[in-house]
Parts: structure tokens; C-alpha cells; sequence
């Protein structure tokens, strides 16, 4: 087992764990959005950032993906965690307004409205990437993907054109934690037969 | 592959020892003549587009039609960037070392008649010290070289890159010989370590470290390990790596089989960005030729030791230059950065232990094995040992690319070296290290150029790039350029990247179009915050940088936009009105003609007036008056 501090409170956790499960664990609540069981974490919505403290030195790191080891001392609560969270919710706010998760868990954090003007307000995924990995990791076959980078970064099957690879099992539309993949996935599949047979 | 340049295949080009390659070595220099004339054009990517190809053949083409009656032909010699690139294209001539700049192909002849067969120099072709006003003959008397110390460029500019025997005439694979004959892998790590070498692209870990923490990987995990080259080069105004790939790609090749010796690898891997065509077509031929030369491949050197690289080409994301991002886009995926609480020299390249490093470290690896470290650590300053090449850019007379020593002052780079800003004031700022990097303004001229005294300013080494900008630039417009790019280049995985960067450049906007606020200002500092500790990787981690220090050294810059709607260096169009002052303005017209909107009026021969009303400040009227009435405010 091995032993270390979240929020000045002695945990003991097994190796291979990460600071999250452990603090899960220990009810300690830490807000994530692209963190599921069933697949790998991949760090990327920064919710779930905790604050490590030495002596000299402090970080922050992702608590879904930092492995725990003895004797490390986490913070969940701290200002500089605070800001990183406030801001991904103003900016989540602004960008996929019409996600009620989204709001309700920022409201949670103290976060009622946003400064950025909203973009598109029946948008109400934020790309945790939640969809694609269960696609890859538990259905095994990637119909979608993140497609494009940056500020142009989207869900889809390649080229954006719909997919018989895409077997409609609906793992996406169940783990998305926006329930932005419904309205998505009949974009996704499709079935040139069945096509075929309606323009004859 | 390229197959012109490659010498005829043959079992007996191989070498199989030291001795061998020492006896190459000599043959090639015994076979050459010394006083043989030799003109070498400079072909780096910068000279090219500016003609220098034109130039090689034209010179050619009057080495033929003159009809030298001396008893050996004069070379023609096409070498990397011999870095002096506002000159370009450069000619030398060899052995007087006249240095001819700004060569046109018209010149040609010229050269043919007066320096070639005549030994004069051209005079109206010579470098004149414009502070001085003297005429220069040699490369070596120009203080943009003598300033210099060029070691991992010595090469550069005297040897044609795609000739390997060029290079093992001035000494190239000493350095691997020796690592491979004399040394145990243990020896070589150590050595490193004992160099003080850090790493060349951008956070300065020492490469020794790196490499002795990957041997502990490969204890624990056991082979395969695998050893790369990062020559994904994206910062604007960057060139280093590019140079040292194109003009010297065996040094780099050199390098990198040592450090496959050092920690057992037998893979490599040459990550180059696919926009480096010319970089890509060196390494392939200096690849293959070392491969036939035994000095690549199965059993190098006859030692036993098997390795091979190859090359992967970038498809242009600047996020790629990121390692872990660079190792899931040599694994054929998407180039998003990884979470790195796993160091990528345990963890790297399919989940192997990997060492990377960038293009200029590896080059400065064979310094450090020929030389030894002893050698290499009394180069520049305790931490920050041997040189650093920077790519000197902007707004100064001599931009090009320089290699000085560790802690140099940085106002000697840029009033020594550089020449000085065009026009003779002070520059205004240096941004060191690219996008991620900081401004450094004129009042810390004196910081001396190393990892640490940059880091303590704010600002970073980053890769190598220098921006100098003087009182045209205008800090809110650089932050927002900055930032544009970035925005364009996140790879959008994590949120405070994908989002932040595009709100903090719009709270930019509003400062260049008057609409920001104080309140913006505090926003600005704490959203850069939240990406200094959120970002997943040092892309967004870094980003805020150029806006933390000018917010920092140039806040009345700032606070100008805000308060007065008034951008002091006359760039943000939204803030400035063009105007014509009535005393110098001659009524000559030209700038009423260039007017796209038509908004300048005036009768010939009397001032004109700007109408303000219709003026999309171009600025091309500025641009167009020569008697400098054009103002702006």
C-alpha cells in the first residue's frame, strides 16, 4: 500500500492507482468530464486538476492520469486549482451553452454565468473525447474521431461523411457526459444498402 | 532516394576501423590541391530563393566560355547556409577567401575574369563595414563572422553537404570512430554528463542526464530503446535546425549513432518537418552515403555495433515539435501530446525507452566525444556550457544566423553582431524563444544569453529564434500574432489550450481596437494563469509568455491602448489616423495616385490632406511619399 496526504488527510492507496481513484475512494470530490471507468484517462478537459505540494516547489497536475506514489502531499482546493477551474467552466459555458451538465456542475463550483460571449448556443459538446476512446478502446472499431486541431477541433467519422464501419451500437451516445452525441450519431452511420434500395 | 550524387556502390568503399577512416581521411586531403581555386556559392534554403542557383551556373557557364589557361580547373562548390543571409546570395572564393556578397548571376563574369584568373578581388562585390565605411576582404575580417564562434557550424559553408568525403576531410565520423573503438557506452554517457551539455530545443534538460536516465529505463524495462531526432523546427523566424540539417546533415547523423551506441539503441528515427525539403534530401543521401560507407547500418566500423535510422516527415504541425506529440505522430496517429507524468525516455516511442533530442544537440554531440568535455565545458558559462545558435531576425541590419558562446550579453549579439536595428536607434524588445518565449526589453540589454538568466526574466531560450523589434512594433500586436498562431497550432486535446488561447487573444483585439478595459487586463493575467498550471503540455503551458512579460516591461504600452485609444508604435489600425504634415509635404501626388480609396486630395505642387472619414489606414501613402510628410498618430 501506499501511503500519502490529500488535503492534509492520511490515504493509502494501491500502486498503479492515480491521485483521482484514490481520492473517489476516500469521498473526496474532485469534478471531472472526460474521466470514465471504462476507458483510459486521457487528461485532457483539466477539471480534475490538483495541486502537489513540497516544501519549495508546487504544481498542478491531472488527477486522472498522476500515478499516486509515498508520501506526496495533494491539494484539491487550492486557489491556483480554483482559477484553472473557474475559467474551464466560463469557457465551457460560452462554448457549449446548452449542455445542462455542464452548467449544473459549474454552478456546483460557484461559476453562475461567463464573461465570453456565447458562440453557439444550441452547441453542447466540449470534446472531452469521451466518444471517440470508447469507440477505439471498448467497441473496437473508431468509426469517429476527432477530426481537425485546434479551435477547429470536431467529432465525426472521417471526412465528416457517414460510415457503414459505424455499427450503431450507441456506446457514444451512452458514455457522452453532454448528451451531445444524440443528435450526432445518425450523421455517423450509415447503410449504403439500405440506401441504395430507397433511390431505386 | 536521391541516387545523382551517390558515388558508384562498391564493397571496398566500406571502412572497417579507425585506422581506415584515418586513411581515408588522408587520401582525400593528400588528393586535393590547396591552392586550387575553389568558388563556393552559398545554396542554404534563404540563398536559393534569392538566386544563388542562377548564380552557381552562371558562373559555370563563364568558367567555360573564358577558357582558363591554368593547369587546373576551378571548383564550384555549393555548401549550406553560410548564415550572412541579408547578403545573399554569398560567393567565396577560395583559397584568397574573397568574400563576395549580394552576387547577382550578372556578375559572374566578373568574378571569372578579375578574381579567377586575375587574383584581384572585385571591389564593388566586397562587404563595406557600414560603421566604418571600410571595404572587407575576407569572411574572417567581417565582424558579423569574427564575433562569432562557429563550432557546431565550423562545417557549414566550407563543405558540400551531399559529399560525404567533404565531410570526413574536415573531420566528420572522428567523433563516432573514436566513441565506437575507444570507448565503452558508459564512458560515452559519461562524458555527456561531464559536457554540461543541455538540451538545444527549448527547456535546456541536460542531455546527459536524459541519457543516463534512460539507461536506468532499458535496466528496468529492457531493449528495444530507440533514439530520435526532433528536426520538427516551427517557431516563426527560426532556422537553426534547418541550416544544420541542410548544410552539415552528417554531423547530426554522427551524433545520433553515438547516442544509439551510448544506450544501446538499434533504431533511430529523423523526425524533419515535410516544409524542409532540401534538409530531408541532405539526410537521405548522407544517410546513404554513410551506410555504404560502413558507417551506418550492420556492424559500423567492423565493431559488432548494428544501427539504422530513418527518416519521418512532419506534415506541418507545429504541435509535433512537442515529444510526446512527435512519438504518437511517428506512430502513424494523430500528433496529440500525452500526458508526460511518465518520462518520455522510459515511456516514449511505442511505450520504449527513448531518448530525443533536438537537431542542434545531437550536432554538438561529436564536439563533445572528439573534443572532450573538458574541452566543451570551458565554452561559455558554468550551466550552460558550449554555444548556441540563434537565427537572428527583425528589425536588424544583419539578419542571419549567428553562434556565440553561453552567456554572451545579449545587446553584443545584437549591436556587434547584428549590427545594430535598422535605422540606428535601440531596438525596443527581444523576443527569445519563439512563440513560448518573452520579451526582453532594452533596459535588460546586458542579460547574458543562458538558460537560466533568460528563464529569470521571463523569458526562455526556446529553440534558438531572436526577434529584434524596434518602435514600429507594437506589443499588444506581437502578443496577438502570437497568439493567432498558437491558437491556429493547439492541437485542441485539452480545454484551457483550445479555448483559453482564442480568449486571450480576443481580449487582445480589444485592446488594438480600443474597446479593452483595465478589467481586461487582470482577466488576461489570471486566464494566462490557468494556462500556465492547466495546459497538458508546454504548447499552452508556455503561450502566455509573450503577454506576461510585455504586460510586465511595456504596461504603459498597455495601458495606452485602454486609457487614451492610442497605440504609441503606430500599428493598430483601429487606434491611429494618417495625416500629411503641410511643411514637408512637396504636392508631388504620388501618394493621392497610390490612395486604393481614393481619400487623399490637394492640387498639384500644395500640400495634400488625408480625408480621415474614408481612410482604411493602408498605410501605403506612407510607404509611397518620399519626403517622409506622411504621419502618423
Amino acid at each position: 500500500m501506499i501511503k500519502f496526504k490529500i488535503n492534509d488527510k492520511e490515504v493509502q492507496a494501491r500502486s498503479g492507482w492515480t491521485v483521482l481513484e484514490t481520492a473517489r475512494q476516500y469521498g473526496i470530490e474532485i469534478p471531472t468530464l472526460c474521466f470514465h471507468e471504462s476507458v483510459a484517462s486521457s487528461g485532457a478537459c483539466r477539471l480534475c486538476m490538483v495541486e502537489l505540494r513540497e516544501e519549495n516547489w508546487s504544481k498542478l497536475v491531472a488527477s486522472c492520469i498522476y500515478p499516486v506514489s509515498e508520501g506526496i502531499n495533494v491539494y484539491t482546493e487550492t486557489e491556483r486549482v480554483q482559477n484553472v477551474r473557474r475559467w474551464i467552466f466560463e469557457m465551457l459555458l460560452s462554448e457549449c451553452p446548452s449542455s445542462k451538465e455542464v452548467k449544473e456542475m459549474a454552478k456546483k463550483y460557484g461559476v453562475f454565468k461567463t464573461r465570453f460571449p456565447v458562440q453557439n448556443p444550441n452547441e453542447s459538446c466540449m470534446l472531452c473525447g469521451l466518444c471517440t476512446r470508447v469507440c477505439e478502446e471498448v467497441v473496437g472499431l473508431s468509426a469517429i474521431a476527432t477530426l481537425d486541431r485546434g479551435v477547429h477541433k470536431k467529432v465525426g467519422a472521417p471526412f465528416l461523411r457517414p460510415t457503414e464501419v459505424c455499427v450503431a451500437c450507441g456506446c457514444c451516445v451512452t458514455i457522452c457526459p453532454t448528451n451531445a452525441m444524440r443528435s450526432r450519431i445518425d450523421s455517423v452511420r450509415s447503410n449504403t444498402k439500405m440506401q441504395l434500395a430507397k433511390a431505386a | 532516394m536521391p541516387k545523382e550524387n551517390v558515388a558508384i556502390k562498391s564493397e571496398n568503399w566500406r571502412l572497417n576501423s579507425h585506422k581506415d577512416l584515418n586513411d581515408l581521411q588522408k587520401d582525400i586531403i593528400e588528393s586535393r590541391d590547396p591552392n586550387r581555386l575553389e568558388v563556393v556559392v552559398c545554396h542554404g534554403t534563404g540563398c536559393i530563393a534569392n538566386g544563388s542557383p542562377k548564380v552557381s551556373s552562371a558562373i559555370r557557364e563563364s568558367l567555360l566560355g573564358a577558357g582558363i589557361n591554368v593547369k587546373l580547373m576551378p571548383g564550384i562548390k555549393t555548401t549550406g547556409c553560410h548564415g550572412f543571409c541579408s547578403r545573399g546570395p554569398l560567393v567565396i572564393v577560395r583559397p584568397h577567401g574573397f568574400f563576395y556578397q549580394r552576387v547577382t548571376p550578372k556578375d559572374a563574369e566578373e568574378i571569372v575574369k578579375k578574381t579567377l584568373m586575375e587574383k584581384q578581388p572585385v571591389e564593388r562585390l566586397l562587404y563595406k563595414n557600414p560603421k566604418t565605411g571600410k571595404t572587407i576582404l575576407t569572411e574572417k575580417e567581417i565582424p558579423f563572422y569574427s564575433l562569432q564562434e562557429r563550432i557546431v557550424l565550423h562545417n557549414i559553408g566550407k563543405v558540400d553537404p551531399t559529399d560525404i568525403k567533404d565531410s570526413i576531410a574536415s573531420g566528420g565520423y572522428q567523433a563516432l570512430a573514436k566513441a565506437l573503438c575507444s570507448m565503452s557506452p558508459e564512458q560515452v554517457v559519461k562524458e555527456v554528463e561531464k559536457s554540461g551539455l543541455r538540451g538545444r530545443g527549448g527547456a535546456g534538460f541536460p542531455t546527459g542526464r536524459k541519457w543516463r536516465s534512460a539507461l536506468k529505463a532499458i535496466e528496468k524495462k529492457g531493449y528495444p530503446a530507440y533514439v530520435v531526432v526532433n528536426g520538427d523546427e516551427g517557431d516563426p523566424g527560426a532556422f537553426m535546425d534547418r541550416t544544420i540539417m541542410e548544410g552539415d546533415p552528417h554531423a547530426v547523423l554522427e551524433g545520433l549513432i553515438i547516442g544509439a551506441y551510448a544506450i544501446g539503441a538499434k533504431q533511430g528515427y529523423l523526425y524533419v518537418r515535410a516544409e524542409y525539403p532540401l534538409a530531408i534530401k541532405h539526410l537521405e543521401i548522407a544517410m546513404e552515403q554513410a551506410r555504404e560507407y560502413g558507417l551506418l547500418g550492420e556492424n559500423i566500423l567492423n565493431t559488432g555495433f548494428s544501427f539504422d535510422a530513418r527518416i519521418n516527415r512532419g506534415a506541418g504541425a507545429f504541435v509535433c515539435g512537442e515529444s510526446t506529440a512527435l512519438f504518437t505522430s511517428i506512430e502513424g496517429k494523430a500528433g496529440n501530446p500525452r500526458p508526460k507524468y511518465v518520462r518520455s525516455v522510459e515511456e516514449g516511442l511505442w511505450g520504449k525507452p527513448t531518448v530525443l533530442n533536438n537537431v542542434e544537440t545531437w550536432a554538438n554531440i561529436p564536439l563533445v566525444i572528439e573534443k572532450g568535455a573538458d574541452w566543451y565545458s570551458k565554452i561559455g558559462v558554468p550551466k550552460s556550457t558550449g554555444t548556441k545558435v540563434f537565427s537572428l531576425v527583425g528589425k536588424v541590419n544583419n539578419v542571419g544566423l549567428v553562434e556565440v558562446p553561453m552567456g554572451i550579453p545579449l545587446v553584443k549579439i545584437i549591436e556587434d553582431i547584428g549590427g545594430g536595428v535598422i535605422g540606428g536607434e535601440n531596438f525596443k524588445a527581444v523576443q527569445t524563444g519563439g512563440p513560448s518565449g518573452g520579451c526582453i526589453p532594452y533596459s535588460l540589454k546586458d542579460t547574458p544569453v543562458d538558460f537560466d538568466s533568460l528563464t529569470k526574466v521571463g523569458s526562455m531560450m526556446g529553440s534558438g529564434g531572436m526577434i529584434v523589434m524596434d518602435k514600429h512594433d507594437c506589443v499588444v500586436d506581437i502578443g496577438r500574432y502570437f497568439l493567432r498562431f498558437l491558437e491556429e497550432e493547439s492541437c485542441g486535446k485539452c480545454i484551457p489550450c483550445r479555448l483559453g488561447l482564442i480568449r486571450m487573444r480576443k481580449i487582445l483585439d480589444g485592446f488594438s481596437s480600443g474597446t479593452g478595459t483595465k478589467q481586461d487586463i487582470d482577466d488576461l493575467i489570471s486566464l494566462s494563469q490557468a494556462l500556465q498550471d492547466g495546459a497538458l503540455c508546454a504548447l499552452g503551458s508556455s503561450a502566455p509568455n509573450p503577454i506576461l512579460t510585455t504586460l510586465k516591461y511595456f504596461n504603459n504600452e498597455y495601458l495606452s491602448h485602454i486609457e487614451n485609444h492610442k497605440c504609441p508604435a503606430g500599428v493598430c489600425k483601429e487606434l491611429i489616423t494618417y495625416s500629411i504634415n503641410a511643411d514637408k509635404c512637396t504636392g508631388c501626388r504620388s501618394c493621392a495616385r497610390q490612395c486604393p480609396k481614393q481619400c487623399i486630395s490637394g492640387d498639384k505642387k500644395k500640400p495634400h490632406v488625408i480625408n480621415t472619414e474614408n481612410c482604411i489606414r493602408c498605410g501605403i501613402c506612407m510607404e509611397t511619399c518620399k519626403f517622409e510628410a506622411v504621419i502618423v498618430s
